[in-house]
């Protein structure tokens, strides 16, 4: 493995880690804007603008895009998030540079107002598709509720409403906004040559033009309130808990990851012993999600409407007892082992390991190859969750509970 | 093809009939297996659907020497990522660690699969688990369509969805499953694919002595009945209305399935191919549209999807419809079969990087062929393939033997 970076004139961070064991490769735009961005009145417009950026560009159409990729046998998809809207392909080395001249093209879209309102359709859709699965539902409430005033509170998708509105001069105006080369990281995993990277680079990003674009990241303060929403309609109760938790600026965070594990992996953590393996739920996991300044514990439980209240209980006890008794020295190494095993199976594909070269590097603008990775998680002490589990004590939970119930309330034992 | 064929392919099967199949991947640290017992929903007796799926749980939970935390302590301290799940045709185990804690993982697995205690205390939680991953599907609509269009398209037992009913899930008594147990869970049938970072004679003896002494059992047999209707509609106030067809395919096993493989791929595989193109890029009728292929033994399907609001639904369907119309009739172009070819061949080389893919490849590879394909066979027939050869394939699906399942709160006008 070999890690190199440089900075283009116009500001856009390009990094690379090679791999000539690899059998392709993967490259990224990482660009730092997402619902956190976004005004009340241009509500989904990040995500709105990650679709539309696959809808042309002066040398494309929106069918030659998906063509041009497919041709080569790429794999492109792209993400949006509070926070980063992520553009990325994986291919045959051979065809690095085809795959990447669609990517880097399209990263400068038209952005036409045919394709706009043809694209608010397919969003719309989208958003409905959301409002019929419970959980997705239950997640955006609660972060809603969480976060509260605090943009991090914003939906991802926005509504029907928002997307509705929307103008595509306000699209345009973000895009100018955001999608400066100096808010951009460019990242390659996988088979290729440093020289290569440069000159596509260079080629392909090099006139790229943009006033730098910053971000007021205020970290905010979890309102612990609870909720209730009348599905009438679903089967099963959807609760999702939210706590406060380290930021992805501090150390932290790798405890707070094997915290998570601890408490809520799928299998085998305090949650699944408490709650799945007798069936009380069919469904109880924890997460950690680090945001830019902020942090969270996502707690997840899935169970019949009838036990949602005996089940909100059992966790805010066992949530109690973590607390005043501590992890044990056993669990804490399983859940290394756990973590570490997961690390390099995941690091084994190229596109498995760009999107932690590419946010470690928006973020910290810090490498960090997978051994110093294993070896941060490694350095965890029980003392060092203890502590953090003092500073960030899970309790009380922001709870919203979705579902066909709304007899159930804040759980008595916080 | 470049020389990503750096890997070595073994197998060996052992006088109990067990097969394993086994392929060393250079340049990676991981080590992952897959092992099918024939033992899949279709093969549970009649009334006891979800059986299987409840038994893929219940192995779990003690085994050997150790009880039911201790399988998954150790398994987790081994840091072995692993899940135990029934489909229609087999029961899977699948699993992936460090390649040195390979062999302590199938130690294991030997205790999961031969030596499961089977405790009555832990029916009960199982069935509770059982019934709510029912009520969840109802909650899922997207998947739920697709189940319901196999049990629909399929003759039973070949699309009997694993979570069983209610009901059959509420009534199965634990004498059955451990019956099911003691007689699907068989040598003769089973296949334990094995990719990563191995040494295969020490695999080769390691898979003997754990799984020697596995006592060989019956094939079962299966009477087949005709299902349908061909044309349906579950009602539900979804926001969307689901939209699911299927018609017959090309086995893996036929010389035609690489052509059936091309017109599903063409159809519906990939960004640029017709169902994505017709119906989102250029409509915007839907966010989510796909064609798969999928295939058991004696039978395989096109399969495709779309979901969309209710005023959108009958012209997504319509479109769907004639486009695969049109891939009959009209057939494909020399360029769509490039697309097609280059995807799939990439896709092939980029499985090389997952131990855990690996290993699914090799024991469905040898589920469906008993042998192993090579990337350079494969790469073969993909290149033999002309427009006209897939074409004149197109032309003879029989779509006219076409499921349509809708779900969602008002049925469309279907197709005669």
């Amino acid at each position: 493995m070999h890690f190199h970076n440089t900075v283009l004139d116009n500001g856009l961070h390009v990094i690379a880690e090679l791999n000539d064991q690899a059998h392709s490769v993967a490259c990224g735009f990482f660009v730092k804007t997402g619902s956190r961005d976004e005004s009340k009145d241009v509500a989904g417009v990040s995500h709105f603008l990650e679709h539309m950026i696959f809808k042309g560009t002066p040398r494309r159409d929106a069918l030659a895009v998906n063509r041009d990729f497919d041709r080569v046998g790429a794999k492109h998809n792209a993400q949006t998030s509070e926070e980063d809207t992520f553009y990325h392909v994986t291919c045959l080395p051979e065809y690095l540079p085809q795959s990447f001249d669609v990517l880097s093209d399209i990263l400068r879209p038209t952005l036409r107002e045919d394709d706009f309102d043809t694209e608010k359709q397919v969003i719309i859709e989208e958003i409905k598709m959301y409002l019929d699965n419970p959980m997705s539902v239950a997640y955006e409430a609660a972060k809603a509720a969480h976060f509260g005033a605090h943009p991090l509170g914003q939906s991802i998708l926005g509504s029907v409403e928002s997307i509705s509105d929307m103008k595509v001069e306000r699209m345009r105006e973000y895009f100018a906004k955001r999608y400066s080369p100096a808010n951009i990281v460019l990242a390659f995993a996988g088979k290729t040559q440093w020289d290569t990277v440069i000159d596509l680079a260079r080629k392909h990003c090099g006139h790229w033009a943009g006033e730098p674009a910053a971000r007021q990241a205020v970290a905010p303060r979890g309102s612990g309130s609870f909720q209730t929403i009348l599905r009438a309609d679903d089967q099963q109760q959807t609760v999702i808990g939210v706590a406060d938790g380290p930021p992805l600026e501090s150390p932290d965070r790798y405890v707070a990851q094997l915290l998570a594990t601890i408490l809520g992996d799928h299998t085998g953590s305090r949650l699944y012993w408490e709650l799945v393996d007798p069936g009380f739920a069919d469904g109880a996991e924890v997460s950690y999600q680090d945001y830019n300044q902020a942090g969270t514990f996502y707690t997840f439980l899935s169970c019949e409407p009838g036990e949602t209240q005996e089940n909100l209980g059992r966790i805010t006890d066992l949530y109690a007892d973590i607390l005043s008794e501590g992890p044990t020295e056993e669990e804490l190494t399983q859940a290394k082992n756990k973590v570490l095993a997961r690390s390099v199976l995941m690091s084994e594909r190229p596109m498995g390991r760009l999107s932690s070269l590419g946010f470690h590097w928006t973020y910290r603008r810090e490498y960090m190859a997978v051994a110093d990775e294993l070896e941060a998680y490694n350095r965890v002490t029980l003392d060092d969750l203890n502590r953090v589990l003092r500073q960030w004590p899970l309790l009380p939970l922001t709870i919203v509970s979705v579902g066909p119930t709304v007899d159930v309330k804040r759980p008595e034992s916080e | 093809m470049p020389d990503a064929a750096a890997t070595v392919v073994t197998q060996h099967t052992y006088p109990n009939g067990l097969v394993l199949v086994a392929e060393t991947m250079p340049g990676v640290q991981s080590a992952a297996f897959t092992l099918l017992l024939p033992a899949g929903s279709a093969y549970e007796p009649e009334g006891t659907g979800g059986a299987a799926s409840m038994l893929s749980e219940w192995i779990t939970r003690g085994a050997g020497d150790r009880d039911s935390r201790e399988v998954l302590s150790a398994l987790d301290n081994l840091g072995v990522s692993h899940g135990e799940s029934a489909q229609n045709l087999h029961t899977s185990i699948a699993a992936a660690t460090l390649g040195r804690n390979l062999i302590p993982a199938l130690e294991i697995f030997a205790d999961v699969v031969l030596r499961p205690h089977l405790d009555d205390e832990e029916v009960e939680p199982i069935r509770a688990l059982a019934l709510q991953t029912l009520r969840s599907l109802e909650d899922d609509p997207g998947t739920k369509v697709i189940y319901e269009l196999r049990k629909r398209h399929f003759p039973d037992p070949w699309g009997r969805p694993s979570p069983g009913t209610p009901e059959t899930v509420a009534a199965v008594a634990p004498e059955t499953l451990r019956t099911f147990h003691r007689e699907r869970y068989r040598p003769n049938g089973a296949i334990l694919g094995v990719a990563g970072a191995i040494d295969w004679p020490r695999l080769r003896d390691a898979v003997g002595h754990l799984f020697g002494g596995w006592r060989p059992g019956a094939e079962p047999s299966v009477v087949e009945r005709a299902t349908g209707p061909a044309r349906d509609h579950i009602l539900r106030e979804t926001q969307q209305i689901q939209i699911a067809l299927a018609y017959p395919a090309a086995t893996v096993a036929s010389p035609e399935y690489y052509r059936a493989r091309a017109a599903a791929a063409i159809l519906g595989g990939y960004s640029s191919a017709r169902l994505f193109t017709e119906v989102r890029e250029k409509r915007g009728l839907c966010y989510s549209v796909y064609a798969s292929y999928e295939s058991h033994r004696n039978r395989a399907a096109i399969l495709c999807y779309a979901g969309t609001s209710a005023d959108r639904a009958q012209q997504t369907l319509d479109v769907t419809v004639a486009e695969i119309a049109r891939l009959t009739r009209d057939g494909i172009e020399a360029e769509e079969l490039e697309t097609m070819r280059a995807g799939l061949k990439s896709a092939l080389i980029m499985q090389q990087e997952s131990s855990m893919s690996r290993s699914g490849a090799l024991a469905s590879d040898w589920f469906y062929l008993g042998r192993v394909r090579s990337l350079a066979e494969i790469s073969a027939a993909l290149d033999a393939l002309t427009p006209a050869s897939v074409s004149e394939y197109a032309a003879s699906q029989g779509t006219r033997e076409m499921t349509i399942l809708t779900l969602g709160p008002n049925a469309l006008v279907m197709p005669v």
